[in-house]
C-alpha cells in the first residue's frame, strides 16, 4: 500500500510489536525449559517435555518440562525447608525481596508482555498496559504488607507451604496474585502455571534468581493436571490456592476435605452487566467492550450477561452492534487490535459448540461483518439475543467473546435476574443515579461490583467470589488472611476419644408429686417444634440418670429450619445498631435467669457451681462483646489508584450452619452463634448430642429478647448426621463445625455441592474461656465476606 | 470580491438547516466523566498507525488543518507568510519522496481575525483555500450583541467563507438554552452562505453534561461545525471533551440525518496528538468524518511537528524544526 492509497482509505496498517527479544530469550534456553526447584533449574525426573503453542499461529514455541510426582516431592521439600527461615528473616527483609521483584519486573516489563502475548494469544495492549503493570503493582503493594505484617496482623502467623495452581487466562497476573501475598506473609510457594501458558512463570523464576531470592522460597513446576493433583494431595503442602474452573475447584475441595489444608478458590462466573435507562449509554457500550471483549472474553469475571432496561434495549443493542463492527481482531502482537487469539484449539471448539447450542435453543446470533485471520485460533465478538434466563448460554460460563443480552423492567427485576445464577464473582452496574447504584450494589451476590466501570483491578482491593465462584479474597488486607492462621490454633490439644455415655433409666423416686415434665423441643422459625421423626432421646446427666428428653431431629427438621432462616432475611438488612440492641437485651435476659442455667450446667455436665457460674457469666460477657462489635466491625475504603472510592464492605454470608461442641455447652454455643448473628447471618445451630439442653433452654431467652423468628434455629439430635445435612444443603452458604476430626472432614466433603465456605476444627479443642481462642475478630471475619464496590466519581 | 468555490461546497454535503429548539433532547443527557476519560485514554492505546500508514495519516491531518494565527501582534506580513505556508505546507521534496506530489496537499483553511481576512483572501487567491475568521468578540464574546452580528457581516464581506463564533458562556452556565439557541441562530443567519463554526469554550463550561447540551443546542441552531475552544481558555481541546462533542454530533445525525463537523482547537501541538484525534473520529463516527467538510484541527504549531515526522519517515533520520519553512 502506498502513502497515496492510504491517504484515501485511511486504513490502519499493521503495527507489530517485535517478538525478537522474546524469541532470543527462548533461543537462549534452546527452546527447552526446565523446572525451578530450590533455586536451581532442574530437568524433570521423567525426562519428558511438552509443547507450548502460540495460539495466534498454532506453532510450537518451546518445549517445557513435564513435572511429576518426584519433582513435586523435591519442590515441596525445598519449600518446607526454606519456610521457617523465610518467616524468621522478618517482614522488613521480605519487603526488600518483594520490592526487588517488583523493580525487576518493571525492568523486564516488555519482555514479560511480549512473551505473555505469544504464549496466551491476548493483545499486546493488554499485557503491556494492564497485566504487567498490575503485576508490578501487586508486588509493590505486598512488599508493604510484608513490612507491616507485625503491626497489621498481630496474632497471625504464616501457614507454611502454599501450593498454587493458576489458569491460562492471566498467567502472570494470577502468579502475582498468588505469590505476592504468600511470600509477604512468610509462606513459601510451589506454583504450577497452566500447561497452555507456562512461559512467563519461568521468566518470573529467573527474576527470583536475579534478585537473589533464597532457594526454595519460590518453586515453579510446569506440568499437566496429573502433576497438579500431586500438589493438591501432597502432605507437605499446607495451603492450596487455586484459580480456574468451578469443576476443578470442586475437585480440589473434595481432594483436600479432611486433610487440614487451607483452601482458597477463585472460580468461574457469569457476571451480570446491568444498564439502567439513566445510564450514559455510549459509555456503557465501551464498558461492554471492556467487560466481554477484554482478553477474548476469557475472563472469570467477564460481564457475559448484559441486562438492559427494556425501554433502552433497542437503542443499546443498535449502538452495540455498530461498536462491534469497529472492533479489530488479529495478530495479538499487533498494537492496534482489540482481540487476539483464543488460547487453544480446544477452547475455540468449546466456544463454538456452546454458541451453536445457543442458536439451537433459539438464540439470535450476531457477529460483525468482517473476516477473521485465517491462521490461528480466532473467534469473533458475538452477541446473542432472544434467549431466556433458562437457556444454556444464559447460565453456563462460556469463557469466550460471547455476550448474552436480556432485558429487565425494574431495579428489583434487575437484581433478581442478576442473582439468578450459581455464580457470584462480579457485577457491573451502570446508572447516573447514585441512589440507584448504591441500592443495587449491595443487593447483588458478587464479590466485586463495579459502578459505571468494569474489569478494573488493583492490589489494594480484594477480588473473589460468592457462591460457586469460590471463596477467599485476593488483594487488599482481606486477601492476606488466606495466607495466615491465628497463632492460637497452633498448640490446641486434640479431643480425647471418649466412651459414649450409657443410657440410664430415670430413677424412680417413689410416691411423691413429680416435677412437671419439661420436654426440650426443637426451635424453628421462632417456635418450639416437635421433631419430624416423632422420636426423642434421653439426655443423661452427670450421674448417669436421664435428666430430660431432647428431640431427635432429622433431615426434614434441618430443611424446615433452613426455610425458616430463609424467611428471616430482614435480619441481614437490619441496622447494626438494631442487631446490637437485640443482643444486649439477650444478655440481659440470660443474666436474669443465670441461676437456672448454672443449675442446668451442673446437672448436665457435672461441673462445680463455681465453674458453672463462670460459664454463664462468661457467656453473658461474650454476648456483650459481640453486641459491642455489631456496629464496629467496619469495612474499609481502599486506596486504589483511580479517582474513585473502593468500598470494602463486610457483608453477612446469609444462612449458616453451626455445629457446637460438647465442652462448655452454653459458652461454646454462645461463642459460635452470637458472632454469626451479630454480623447479620441467620443460623441453624446443632448443639452437641450429649449436652443439648443449655441450647434448648436458651430458646426461651431468645423468645423474650426480640430476636426475630428464624434468625436462630436449634435442631438437636445425632449431631454429625444433622451437620452433614447442613453441609450438603445448597441454601446454606457457610458451615462451622467444632467437633471430631472425622466430622470436620465430613463437613468439608459435604460442602462440595454449592462450594460453601467451611470453618472446621479438625478435632482440635479450643478453650472457650480463653478470650484469645473463644472470641475475636477472626470469628467476625469468618461470619462475613468482603464485597468490593468500585465507585468512580467526577462530574 | 474574489469568487471561488470553497472546499466545503465542492463536496455537496447537505448543509445543516437547523431546527426548532427541542429541550427534551437535552433532558436526559447523561455523561459519565470517568468512563469518558477511560475511553479517551485508551483510544490511543488501542489504535496506532506506523510507517507509511502514519505518513499518510499525517498528510491527511495537514489537509484537515485550519492554520491559525490569532494573536495581538498579527500583521499583514505574518498573515501572508501563514497563507504561503497553507498553500505549501510540506516541502516539495518530501511530498515527492512520499509519492503524493499530485495530491495538492494544502491546509483546509487559514484562520485569522476579521481585520486580517482581506489580506488572507488576497494571499490565497487561486488556491481554493478558504479563509476562516473568528468573530462575535472573540475570545470572550462579551461585546454588545449587535456588534457581534456586525462583526460577522464584516468578516463575511471581507471574504471569509467560514466564521468561528464564540458563544455566551453565561447561557450555558445558567441553563438558559433558549437564549443560547437564539444567539447562535442569529449568528447563523448573519453568516449567510459562510459556514458557521460554533466555539463552545468547553474549558469554561464546567461539566461534560454542559458540553453535550451546548453542542446539541448549537447544532439545533444551525451550526455547521461545533468547535471546542478559542485556544485562549486555560483548558482547551481535550480528548474527553472531544469525545462528548463527537457523540453529540452522532446523536444529532441519527436524529436529523445531518452531519455536523467537529473542530478541536487549542493545545494540539504534536503529530501524536493529531493522530489521536483522527483515531477518535474514525472510531466514533467513521472514515467519512476524516474530510475537511467534517473535521478540522485548529492549530498553529502542529504543522511543524508533522513536517518533522514526515521527514523522519522519508529519511529515517530524526528531523529538526529549522529544516522546515516557517509559517
Amino acid at each position: 500500500m502506498t502513502v497515496k492509497d492510504i491517504f484515501e482509505t485511511m486504513d490502519y496498517g499493521p503495527a507489530p510489536e517485535s517478538a525478537e527479544l522474546a524469541n532470543a530469550w527462548l533461543e537462549r534456553h534452546k527452546r527447552k525449559l526446565n523446572l525451578f526447584i530450590d533455586g536451581k533449574w532442574v530437568k524433570p525426573k521423567s525426562g519428558e517435555y511438552f509443547e507450548t503453542i502460540n495460539p495466534a499461529s498454532a506453532k510450537v514455541m518451546a518445549k517445557v518440562a513435564l513435572g511429576g510426582e518426584k519433582d513435586v516431592d523435591a519442590a515441596a521439600k525445598a519449600a518446607r525447608q526454606a519456610q521457617p527461615e523465610w518467616h524468621k528473616i522478618g517482614g522488613h527483609a521480605r519487603a526488600r525481596y518483594l520490592y526487588a521483584i517488583a523493580r525487576h519486573l518493571q525492568k523486564h516489563s516488555r519482555l514479560f508482555a511480549v512473551l505473555e502475548t505469544m504464549d496466551n494469544g491476548k493483545p499486546i495492549r493488554e499485557t503491556r498496559d494492564i497485566d504487567v503493570p498490575l503485576v508490578a503493582r501487586h508486588f509493590y503493594h505486598h512488599a508493604g504488607w510484608a513490612q507491616l505484617m507485625d503491626t497489621e496482623m498481630p496474632g497471625y502467623e504464616p501457614i507454611g507451604v502454599a501450593g498454587q495452581i493458576i489458569p491460562w487466562n492471566f498467567p502472570l497476573l494470577m502468579l502475582a496474585w498468588k505469590i505476592a501475598p504468600a511470600l509477604a506473609m512468610g509462606n513459601t510457594v510451589v506454583l504450577k502455571p497452566a500447561s497452555f501458558t507456562p512461559l512467563t512463570a519461568i521468566l518470573f523464576a529467573e527474576i527470583c534468581q536475579e534478585v537473589g531470592l533464597p532457594p526454595g522460597v519460590v518453586n515453579i513446576l510446569t506440568g499437566n493436571s496429573a502433576m497438579g493433583q500431586k500438589i493438591v494431595t501432597h502432605p507437605d503442602i499446607d495451603k492450596l490456592a487455586f484459580t480456574g474452573s468451578t469443576e476443578v475447584g470442586r475437585y480440589l475441595r473434595e481432594a483436600t476435605a479432611g486433610s487440614g489444608k487451607k483452601l482458597s478458590l477463585e472460580l468461574g462466573g457469569k457476571s451480570p452487566f446491568i444498564v439502567f435507562d439513566d445510564a450514559d449509554i455510549d459509555s456503557a457500550i465501551e464498558g461492554i467492550v471492556d467487560a466481554i471483549w477484554f482478553n477474548q472474553g476469557e475472563v472469570c469475571c467477564a460481564g457475559s450477561r448484559l441486562l438492559v432496561q427494556e425501554g433502552i434495549a433497542e437503542k443499546t443493542i443498535t449502538k452495540l452492534r455498530a461498536r462491534m463492527e469497529s472492533l479489530r481482531v488479529g495478530d495479538p502482537l499487533d498494537k492496534a487490535v482489540d482481540m487476539g487469539a483464543v488460547v487453544s484449539a480446544e477452547q475455540l471448539q468449546t466456544i463454538d459448540d456452546l454458541v451453536k447450542q445457543g442458536v439451537a435453543e433459539g438464540g439470535q446470533c450476531w457477529q460483525p461483518s468482517w473476516a477473521l485471520p485465517e491462521q490461528g485460533y480466532f473467534y469473533p465478538p458475538t452477541l446473542i439475543t432472544e434467549l431466556s434466563p433458562s437457556a444454556t448460554l444464559a447460565q453456563e460460563e462460556i469463557f469466550g467473546p460471547v455476550l448474552v443480552a436480556m432485558t429487565f423492567r425494574t431495579p428489583a427485576e434487575a437484581v433478581e435476574l442478576a442473582n439468578n445464577t450459581r455464580y457470584g464473582l462480579a457485577a457491573s452496574v451502570w446508572t447516573e443515579n447514585v441512589n440507584l447504584a448504591l441500592d443495587i450494589a449491595p443487593k447483588i451476590k458478587a464479590g466485586v461490583v463495579w459502578v459505571n466501570s468494569t474489569n478494573i483491578f488493583d492490589a489494594a482491593s480484594g477480588f473473589g467470589g460468592y457462591r460457586e465462584s469460590g471463596f477467599g479474597r485476593e488483594g487488599g488486607k482481606e486477601g492476606l488472611y488466606e495466607y495466615v492462621k491465628p497463632v492460637w490454633e497452633k498448640n490446641l490439644p486434640s479431643y480425647k476419644e471418649e466412651i459414649a455415655p450409657q443410657l440410664g433409666a430415670a430413677e424412680a423416686a417413689g410416691f411423691v408429686t413429680p416435677v412437671i415434665d419439661r420436654t426440650a423441643k426443637l426451635y424453628i422459625g421462632g417456635k418450639q417444634a416437635r421433631p419430624d421423626s416423632g422420636y426423642s432421646y434421653p439426655v443423661i446427666g452427670k450421674n448417669g440418670q436421664n435428666i430430660s428428653e431432647a428431640g431427635l431431629g432429622n433431615r426434614k427438621d434441618i430443611r424446615n429450619a433452613v426455610e425458616a432462616a430463609a424467611k428471616a432475611g430482614a435480619w441481614s438488612r437490619a441496622t447494626a445498631h438494631n442487631r446490637a440492641q437485640v443482643l444486649y437485651y439477650l444478655a440481659e435476659n440470660l443474666a436474669a435467669r443465670a441461676p437456672e442455667f448454672e443449675a442446668r450446667l451442673m446437672a448436665m455436665t457435672g461441673v462445680s457451681r463455681r465453674k458453672a457460674a463462670d460459664e454463664v457469666a462468661t457467656s453473658i460477657e461474650r454476648i456483650f462483646y459481640y453486641a459491642a462489635y455489631a456496629d464496629k466491625y467496619d469495612g474499609a475504603v481502599h486506596h486504589t489508584p483511580l479517582r474513585n472510592v473502593t468500598l470494602a464492605m463486610p457483608e453477612p454470608l446469609g444462612i449458616m450452619g453451626i455445629a457446637c461442641p460438647e465442652e462448655a455447652p452454653l459458652l461454646a454455643f454462645v461463642s459460635l452463634v452470637i458472632p454469626a448473628i451479630a454480623m447479620g447471618n441467620r443460623v441453624i445451630a446443632v448443639p452437641s448430642f450429649r449436652y443439648p439442653l443449655a441450647a434448648t433452654d436458651l430458646y426461651q431467652v431468645l423468645d423474650t429478647s426480640d430476636l426475630p423468628a428464624g434468625v436462630v434455629n436449634i435442631v438437636t439430635g445425632e449431631q454429625d448426621d444433622l451437620a452433614n445435612t447442613l453441609a450438603e444443603h445448597d441454601e446454606v452458604v457457610s458451615m462451622w463445625y467444632v467437633g471430631s476430626f472425622a466430622g470436620s472432614g465430613m463437613v468439608e466433603q459435604g460442602s462440595l455441592g454449592n462450594l460453601k465456605q467451611t470453618w472446621v476444627n479438625y478435632g482440635k479443642k479450643r478453650d472457650w474461656f480463653d478470650a484469645e481462642q473463644g472470641q475475636g475478630r477472626e470469628y467476625l471475619r469468618r461470619a462475613t465476606q468482603v464485597k468490593n464496590i468500585w465507585v468512580p466519581y467526577g462530574e | 470580491m474574489i469568487q471561488e468555490t470553497s472546499q466545503l461546497e465542492q463536496v455537496g454535503l447537505e448543509r445543516n438547516p437547523g431546527m426548532p429548539l427541542k429541550l427534551d433532547w437535552l433532558k436526559n443527557t447523561q455523561v459519565n466523566l470517568s468512563a469518558v476519560e477511560r475511553r479517551a485514554a485508551t483510544l490511543g492505546t488501542r489504535r496506532t498507525v506506523k510507517k507509511q500508514w502514519q505518513a499518510a495519516w499525517l498528510l491527511r491531518a495537514i489537509t484537515l488543518m485550519d492554520l491559525t494565527t490569532l494573536a495581538g501582534d498579527d500583521t499583514p506580513g505574518r498573515v501572508r507568510r501563514l497563507c504561503a505556508k497553507a498553500r505549501q505546507p510540506v516541502r516539495p521534496d518530501l511530498l515527492a519522496a512520499l509519492g503524493v506530489s499530485d495530491l495538492n496537499i494544502t491546509t483546509a483553511a487559514v484562520c485569522v481575525y476579521p481585520t486580517m481576512v482581506r489580506t488572507a483572501v488576497k494571499a490565497l487567491e487561486g488556491s481554493n483555500i478558504p479563509v476562516a475568521s473568528v468573530a462575535t468578540g472573540f475570545p470572550a464574546g462579551l461585546i454588545p450583541f449587535g456588534q457581534r452580528l456586525e462583526e460577522i457581516r464584516y468578516a463575511v464581506a471581507e471574504g471569509a467563507k467560514e466564521i468561528d463564533i464564540v458563544i455566551t458562556r453565561e447561557y450555558v452556565l445558567t441553563g438558559n438554552w433558549e437564549a443560547l439557541y437564539d444567539e447562535i441562530a442569529a449568528f447563523r443567519s448573519a453568516c449567510g452562505e459562510a459556514h458557521l463554526k460554533t466555539i463552545l469554550a468547553t474549558g469554561e463550561l464546567g461539566t461534560l453534561r454542559n458540553v453535550y447540551k451546548a453542542s446539541m443546542v448549537a447544532m439545533m441552531a444551525g451550526a455547521d461545525f461545533i468547535k471546542t475552544s478559542t485556544g485562549k481558555e486555560s483548558v482547551n481541546a481535550t480528548l474527553p471533551v472531544s469525545l462528548v462533542m463527537v457523540r453529540a454530533a452522532r446523536d444529532y445525525f441519527e436524529r436529523t440525518g445531518y452531519r455536523i463537523g467537529f473542530k478541536p482547537a487549542g493545545g494540539i501541538r504534536t503529530a501524536k496528538d493529531a493522530l489521536n484525534w483522527l483515531i477518535l473520529m474514525k472510531e466514533e463516527v467513521g472514515r467519512e468524518y476524516l474530510e475537511p467538510e467534517l473535521f478540522r484541527f485548529g492549530a498553529s504549531s502542529l504543522l511543524t511537528d508533522i513536517e518533522r515526522q514526515l521527514e523522519h519517515f522519508v529519511t529515517g533520520r530524526y528531523s529538526a524544526a529549522f529544516r522546515h519553512p516557517l509559517a
